[in-house]
């Protein structure tokens, strides 16, 4: 056995072969669901094999690679995979928006707008946007071919029935391209304007469910909603307790259980990188000291 | 019935021409050589005893099975006659949302059990591009009105309904964007008999209200008698008699026919 133990980024060069004509495909016809002939990974469904897969199909020895897990680089899910193509791929890793040109993400898109060259790759759990409502797949793929997308409507009219407003928070159902109706995978929906003519290419991986989809540079990605009803971004009403951002998306963390609470960026990046430029928030007087809670 | 000779109008084109429609599964004949002409606003009762291809035959003029010999036509609403097997796939189920109305005998088939009743019948509207939800929950409520819903219930799902309101969903669900064809089959069945009685007086007034040409699958009599303009007799796959409602029912030629309205129960 004179052959390498591992090539180049985990995957044999034919499957990735298989993964990058899924993709052009994908690119060819955005927000259209693309099967491919998902591997076993070393992980479990459910834990980005989807978007592992994709990453290892287009990574090259010169890519810098971030891993991100509901913005945050510092989580398991986060870890594993970076340290995963830094050990099978040797390519370069960082946690910095802006110096990535793949980035594998979970649940967000990073707040610092992405630009040209780069690739945001998705791991999705639930690809198909019809599917608690149409659990038919033959039947939810001729609706896509035909593109009957009445049934999307009547979960925004449930939510409206029900709440009174679109209840939905996350996997907000879009439009791409004025054709194929997709889900975002469960990034919030205040994620969903920066899928909108992004110059970044997206791409999305869905491991157990085996489809491959994208949104090419420049798309038009519109949210579905109502006349009466318009779709609206969503926000805690705080700035960031760490770094003051009044822009970025909040994750609420409980500390104590006196009520106390924090609202903080999802994005660790972009919090540190605001931090180091000097901002602050209410929580964050003193930087390397922990803060004494409740 | 009275009605029936006004429906039947000489200078009205025929919606629906079936042409020696017939199906068969192997040797297993399900329905042959059913020729007949629908016009507007006319109801026709398909009856006769279970296997006897009325459902086969309803399918067959919605075009859900395609037929082994003969062929469907249907006047668009541009008023061209066009044969259904040759319609594009989306242009058929585009039919089947607009301008057709489809009856399913067990309502969880016609409805989505677990949405809510006014998303029931704002479905099709959404289909068709409305996208103002508002109006959609306006034309629903007046809708659940028309059928005798109560407009507290819009928000509850069909799956909390009894059997009778369902049903009268399903009928306002597929009348919501005024079809002119609507297919119906057992409407009435496995509901009581009073409750019957009201599903068959709302029938009937939707029906001349809206000037619907419907086609009725049933094995009932009296539901052909109350609501139908003509019926159609079918025993072992074949039409064998055929004729204006009360004719049919109240002087039945062949023996068969005789046998099935002498078996009905005295009220």
């Amino acid at each position: 056995m004179n052959a390498p133990a591992y090539n180049f980024a985990y995957l044999d060069e034919q499957t990735k072969r298989m993964i990058r004509r899924a993709i052009l495909k994908a690119i060819a016809i955005p927000g259209y669901q693309v099967p491919f002939a998902s591997r076993e990974m070393p992980m479990p469904y459910g834990w980005g094999t989807g978007g592992v897969q994709v990453t290892a199909a287009i990574l090259g020895p010169s890519d810098v690679l971030k891993v991100i897990d509901q913005g945050s680089d510092d989580t398991t899910n986060a870890i594993s995979i970076r340290k995963f193509f830094a050990k099978t791929a040797g390519v370069a890793t960082t946690t910095a928006t802006a110096e990535a040109t793949v980035i594998q993400t979970r649940h967000r898109i990073p707040e610092a707008p992405l630009h040209a060259g780069q690739v945001l790759v998705y791991q999705v759990p639930i690809p198909e946007p019809l599917r608690f409502l149409e659990p038919r797949e033959t039947e939810t793929r001729r609706m896509h071919a035909l593109g009957e997308y009445g049934l999307m409507h009547v979960k925004l009219y449930e939510d409206i029935a029900r709440f009174g407003h679109i209840a939905t928070s996350y996997a907000y159902p879009v439009k791409v391209n004025a054709r194929y109706v997709m889900d975002p995978s469960p990034t919030p929906k205040f994620d969903n304007p920066k899928m909108d003519n992004c110059p970044a290419l997206q791409l999305f991986g869905a491991g157990r469910e085996k489809r491959i989809y994208a949104i090419p540079p420049h798309t038009s990605v519109v949210s579905l909603d109502f006349e009466d009803h318009p779709f609206t971004r969503y926000r805690f009403d705080a700035p960031c307790a760490l770094c003051g951002a009044g822009d970025s998306y909040l994750d609420e963390i409980v500390t104590d259980d006196q009520g106390g609470r924090m609202f903080v960026c999802s994005d660790t990046d972009y919090c540190e990188t605001r931090q180091s430029q000097g901002h602050r928030g209410t929580e964050s007087a003193a930087p390397h000291k922990e803060n004494a809670h409740g | 019935m009275v009605e029936s000779n006004d429906a039947i109008q000489g200078d009205q084109q025929p919606l629906l021409i079936a042409e020696r429609l017939g199906k068969s599964y192997g040797r297993q004949v399900a329905c042959r050589d059913v020729s007949f002409a629908l016009y507007p606003g006319e109801v026709l009762a398909i009856v006769g005893e279970s296997g006897s291809g009325k459902t086969t035959l309803l399918q067959l003029l919605s075009a859900q099975l395609a037929p082994s010999a003969g062929k469907v036509s249907y006047r668009m609403r541009d008023g061209v006659l066009r044969d259904l097997a040759a319609l594009g796939e989306a242009e058929r189920r585009f039919l089947f949302r607009t301008d057709w109305g489809y009856v399913h005998q067990d309502p969880a088939q016609g409805l989505r059990m677990a949405v809510s009743a006014g998303a029931n019948v704002g479905e099709r509207l959404m289909a068709v591009g409305w996208n103002h939800y508002g109006r959609i929950r306006d034309t629903a409520s007046s809708w659940l009105e028309r059928v005798e819903i109560d407009i507290g219930r819009i928000d509850d799902a069909p799956r909390t309904y009894s059997g009778g309101m369902r049903q009268r969903l399903q009928i306002a669900r597929n009348l919501v964007t005024e079809p002119r064809l609507v297919f119906m089959d057992e409407p009435t069945g496995g509901l009581d008999v009073s409750v019957q009685a009201r599903l068959l007086d709302l029938m009937r007034n939707l029906v001349s209200e809206l000037n619907l040409a419907a086609i009725v699958v049933t094995h009932d009599l009296a539901v052909a008698r109350l609501l139908s303009h003509r019926v159609m007799v079918m025993k072992g796959g074949r039409v064998i008699e055929t004729g204006l409602t009360d004719q049919v029912l109240d002087d039945p030629r062949e023996p068969y026919t005789q046998l099935l309205v002498s078996s009905i129960l005295p009220a």
